[in-house]
């Protein structure tokens, strides 16, 4: 079934490719002193994504070879504290698939006894600071902007992990 | 720029030759995956790569007129929850910020937009209550929702 969905999503992608570049085509055509920067701009962005782009999927190719789902539950399943926090940031920040995959891993995390705090840096880190994430964000924004952003992202995932924990009672996730 | 392209490609080129050395079918299956998946996302980098061309070429006068004004309180919401909505491929959310740089919009704005973009999924939110409970799946969109913002005030402040 999920294979049925993707498909169907990548139909729905390809007709939008297609609705938008005969609105592309017509603009062109119809308004030719907007054309030469449509077509430079378009055409810079497309210069910029070439250059990366299959480095980038290369990486995330490599790393779900190498780093399997198990690896990552042994690793994340007992642990707490300053370590336990580090791991699950670095181990979210693996390229090893799509959102809906870190979910239900979640969930055996949690009954393998990891912590709340844990389990939310663990998602925010799978969600928003992947690694190859990271290296599009330096081409299409700099070093710094990328730098910064991260630094920042660590340190208030971190402060939410600990407050939601805070907040929520372990035991009643599992019994949900 | 140019560097980070060459530093970037070595990078995982290094990486592609040391597992080739240590494993030939395990390489060749990553490869497998890597050309799988931009087939699958090539119609939508091209559709958004298109689209950043349309909107510059034909409204750029008007985006920056929503973008421009660092103080409107709204245009900050808006995008914040525009990113929240929107379901692409994080990927794409750099080039996009990056055109919207390019249009005059704020560093936050860009920011916040970026944030909300990755951290917070509408989309996913029903896998996430089945998986984790309703309390839980609130609280971590609502609490990514209010550090997204955060963060984005402070890139604006420091950058």
């Amino acid at each position: 079934m999920k294979k049925q969905q993707t498909q169907k999503s990548n139909y729905k992608s390809i007709i939008f490719l297609g609705i938008l570049s005969i609105i592309t085509l017509v603009v062109i055509k119809f308004s030719p002193n907007n054309s030469q920067k449509i077509i430079n701009t378009s055409l810079e962005y497309f210069i910029q994504m070439a250059k990366i782009f299959p480095a980038v999927l290369i990486l995330m190719g490599l790393f779900s070879v190498w780093v399997s789902k198990d690896f990552v539950m042994q690793h994340l399943g007992h642990t707490s504290g300053f370590k336990g926090m580090i791991i699950a940031f670095i181990l979210g920040a693996l390229p090893t698939g799509p959102m809906f995959i870190a979910f239900p891993m979640a969930q055996g995390l949690i009954k393998k006894g990891s912590s709340i705090t844990n389990i939310v840096i663990f998602l925010s880190a799978w969600a928003c600071i992947k690694l190859p994430q990271e290296l599009v964000e330096i081409q299409f924004l700099g070093i710094k902007f990328m730098l910064l952003r991260l630094s920042m992202s660590i340190i208030f995932i971190t402060i939410m992990g600990i407050i939601i924990n805070k907040l929520m009672d372990s035991r009643k996730i599992i019994n949900n | 720029m140019q560097n980070t392209t060459i530093i970037i490609n070595g990078l995982v080129l290094v990486l592609l030759g040391f597992s080739f050395f240590k494993d030939k079918s395990k390489t060749v299956k990553s490869l497998k995956i890597a050309g799988k998946s931009l087939l699958k996302l090539a119609p939508t980098i091209l559709s958004v790569i298109l689209l950043i061309g349309i909107i510059h070429g034909l409204f750029s006068d008007k985006i920056a007129l929503l973008f421009g004004n660092e103080n409107s309180v709204n245009g900050f919401i808006l995008i914040a929850v525009m990113g929240s909505i929107m379901h692409i491929p994080s990927l794409l959310a750099f080039p996009l910020a990056s055109s919207f740089l390019a249009e005059g919009a704020s560093i936050s704005l860009v920011v916040a937009f970026i944030t909300t973009l990755t951290m917070i999924g509408i989309v996913t939110i029903p896998l996430e209550i089945k998986t984790l409970g309703k309390k839980f799946a609130i609280y971590r969109n609502v609490f990514s929702f209010v550090i997204a913002i955060i963060i984005a005030v402070l890139m604006g402040v420091i950058l």
